[in-house]
């Protein structure tokens, strides 16, 4: 069996690991065009931090493509699949012959027009570890640094350089920061965490009207002078090697809860495609790590021939600026159950009997025990609900869920 | 796999698993030095209520939802024990999103800690060997 995968990040692994948990044998060969060992993605802000370095960074142990018999293509792109002699066109002009595809090929960085963007000379996006480390390279002590997006990546971005240079600020289009995870009262906490404790500046509610190499003129007019500009708006996925050959795409690619697009053995995993939410019982894009391994090692079991479904899938978050962590599951819809305590918040959404979702700032201890009632859909009628509202604990579940995970007497 | 095991009925409450954790993996040998006049920090927790008390430690999950949401590769699985490279994790708590136990938190130091079965302490798991009443067992099942 010939196993390619398209990728070489979290979904790629997961396929990687899938298909080894099921075949020792077959052939697999993974095409990136991005130069590198496998890396965690999210680790690029940590990096700039301090926290982490290159070495450290990478997603599985040097031996590791080596101990699963992996060959790799790296620095090299895909373009384009023929899906009738089951090969893909490698921008060297090269052929690779599969048996299964997988394409796992995440999303880029959106860039909206902006009137004058290429004049601006250093401008960066924030998604890759060349971006991360020409970031680095650009930035130093004297550096005033705007970022255009109050988004996680956005964000992250922020708190890795921001100790670095003499400024930062960030502009959004949204009312608020971090919308896609926090309520209005979450944004505004951590807003004030990031204002007061790293003299951050947010713009809300405007965006470029117009920029000049060192200057940016905002719709309401002001104008917010910068040595560095970075552009985190937005990402989209890369659907197009698939949505070329005829395959189902609606924003991102289509995949059953096995991982299958639609077009025979071709799977797709990760930022890539569209998940079934099933807490708001909507497709979306789910652009998280953990959703990438899963639909990654889904696709991989059934590409190796043995069924594996990945059905639950949910938005599940954790960010954290310093030692300020945020949580977050599920969606912000039903009965609310609010605690605010200063700088700590933390809000239940219940609906139809079941935790929707989950808000927790400052405090997040044990918060997947949350994370598990929202993604197994347990329902409330089976846990103590007046114990877990105030804690995450164990104790408010079934005395039979807690035999059979722990222990009980034998 | 041996794992830990906890009967629920026979647990005191004691906190002394609790003790022996710290101790273990403080990597002190005077457990004097080792605890006294500290804030424990251990990997197993009791859990109190009116009538039952439990501990609880990392479940070893054949399927561990931890290790696959984990950002850097710093959780791994080998031989069904689940273990954590220091070294590589950024403390960014998307284990402690993941794990339906509430058993990897914060290590003193920044990066994250749970039971890895005293694997690293080169014994056989200390809060086991302490308990008092047998409540805490180590063992196939
Ligand atoms: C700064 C930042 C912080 C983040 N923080 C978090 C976090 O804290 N928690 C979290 O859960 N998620 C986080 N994410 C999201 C997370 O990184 C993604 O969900 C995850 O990386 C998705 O993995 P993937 O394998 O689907 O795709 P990607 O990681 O995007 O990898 C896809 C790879 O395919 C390559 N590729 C694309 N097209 C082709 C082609 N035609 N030929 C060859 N190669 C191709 C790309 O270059 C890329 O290397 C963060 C993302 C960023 C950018
Ligand atoms: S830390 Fe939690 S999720 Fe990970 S193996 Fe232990 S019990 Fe399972
Ligand atoms: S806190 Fe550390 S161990 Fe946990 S997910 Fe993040 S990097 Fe991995």
């Amino acid at each position: 069996m010939n196993y390619v995968i398209i990728g070489n990040s979290t979904a790629a692994v997961g396929c990687i690991e899938g298909i080894r948990a099921v075949d020792t044998k077959g052939k697999i060969v993974v095409i990136s065009d991005e130069p590198h060992h496998t890396y965690g993605r999210p680790l690029i802000s940590y990096m700039l931090l301090g926290k982490t370095d290159e070495e450290h960074m990478k997603y599985r142990p040097d031996d590791f493509y080596e101990k699963n018999k992996v060959d790799t293509i790296l620095n090299t792109k895909v373009v384009s699949i023929d899906k009738d002699k089951k090969s893909v066109k490698l921008d060297n002009g090269k052929s690779v012959k599969y048996d299964k595809l997988l394409v796992a090929t995440g999303s880029r960085p959106f860039v909206p027009p902006m009137e004058g963007l290429d004049k601006v000379e250093k401008s960066f996006n924030f998604m890759t570890l060349n971006d991360a480390k020409a970031l680095e390279k650009a930035i130093d002590s004297n550096s005033n640094v705007l970022v255009i997006g109050a988004g996680l990546i956005g964000l992250k971005c922020v708190e890795g350089i921001v100790d670095k240079v003499k400024s930062v600020q960030v502009v959004d289009l949204a009312n608020r920061i971090l919308p896609s995870i926090l309520d209005e009262k979450g944004s505004a906490l951590v807003q004030k965490y990031l204002e007061d404790k790293k003299n951050i500046q947010f713009t809300l509610n405007d965006s470029v009207a117009e920029f000049t190499e060192n200057t940016a003129t905002l719709k309401s007019g002001k104008k917010i002078d910068f040595d560095v500009l970075v552009v985190a708006v937005g990402v989209r996925p890369n659907t197009e090697l698939v949505s070329e050959i005829g395959g189902e795409v609606r924003k991102g690619i289509v995949v059953n809860t096995k991982s299958e697009t639609s077009i025979p053995d071709i799977y797709a995993a990760g930022d890539c495609t569209v998940s079934h939410n099933i807490a708001t019982d909507e497709d979306q894009i789910i652009a998280i790590l953990p959703n990438a391994y899963l639909q990654g090692e889904a696709a991989g079991m059934n590409m190796a021939g043995e069924e594996k479904v990945f059905d639950n899938s949910v938005p599940m978050n954790a960010i954290g600026f310093f030692d300020y962590h945020i949580i977050t599951a599920g969606a912000y819809t039903g009965d609310k159950y609010v605690v605010e305590n200063g700088q700590e918040y933390k809000c239940l959404f219940t609906k139809d009997g079941y935790l929707n979702g989950f808000i927790m700032i400052g405090n997040v201890s044990k918060a997947g025990i949350y994370t598990a009632l929202v993604r197994n859909k347990t329902p409330l009628s089976e846990v103590d609900f007046d114990l877990i509202k105030d804690s995450p604990q164990l104790m408010a579940m079934a005395k039979s869920y807690r035999d059979e995970k722990l222990g009980g007497a034998l | 796999m041996k794992k830990v095991w906890v009967n629920e009925e026979w647990c005191l409450g004691c906190h002394l698993c609790e003790y022996n954790c710290a101790y273990a993996n403080s990597g002190i040998d005077d457990m004097v030095k080792a605890l006294k006049g500290k804030t424990i920090n251990p990997r197993i927790r009791i859990e109190e209520g009116d009538s039952i008390n439990f501990a609880v430690q990392c479940r070893h999950c054949d399927d561990p939802i931890c290790v696959k949401s984990c950002i850097s590769g710093a959780l791994s699985k080998t031989d069904g024990l689940i273990t954590i490279d220091q070294s590589k994790c950024v403390g960014c708590y998307t284990c402690v999103m993941a794990c339906p136990y509430g058993c990897i938190m914060p290590s003193e130091e920044g990066p994250m800690q749970k039971c890895e079965l005293c694997t690293k302490n080169g014994c056989e798991p200390a809060c086991v060997k302490g308990c008092p009443n047998n409540a805490i067992v180590y063992e196939e099942r």
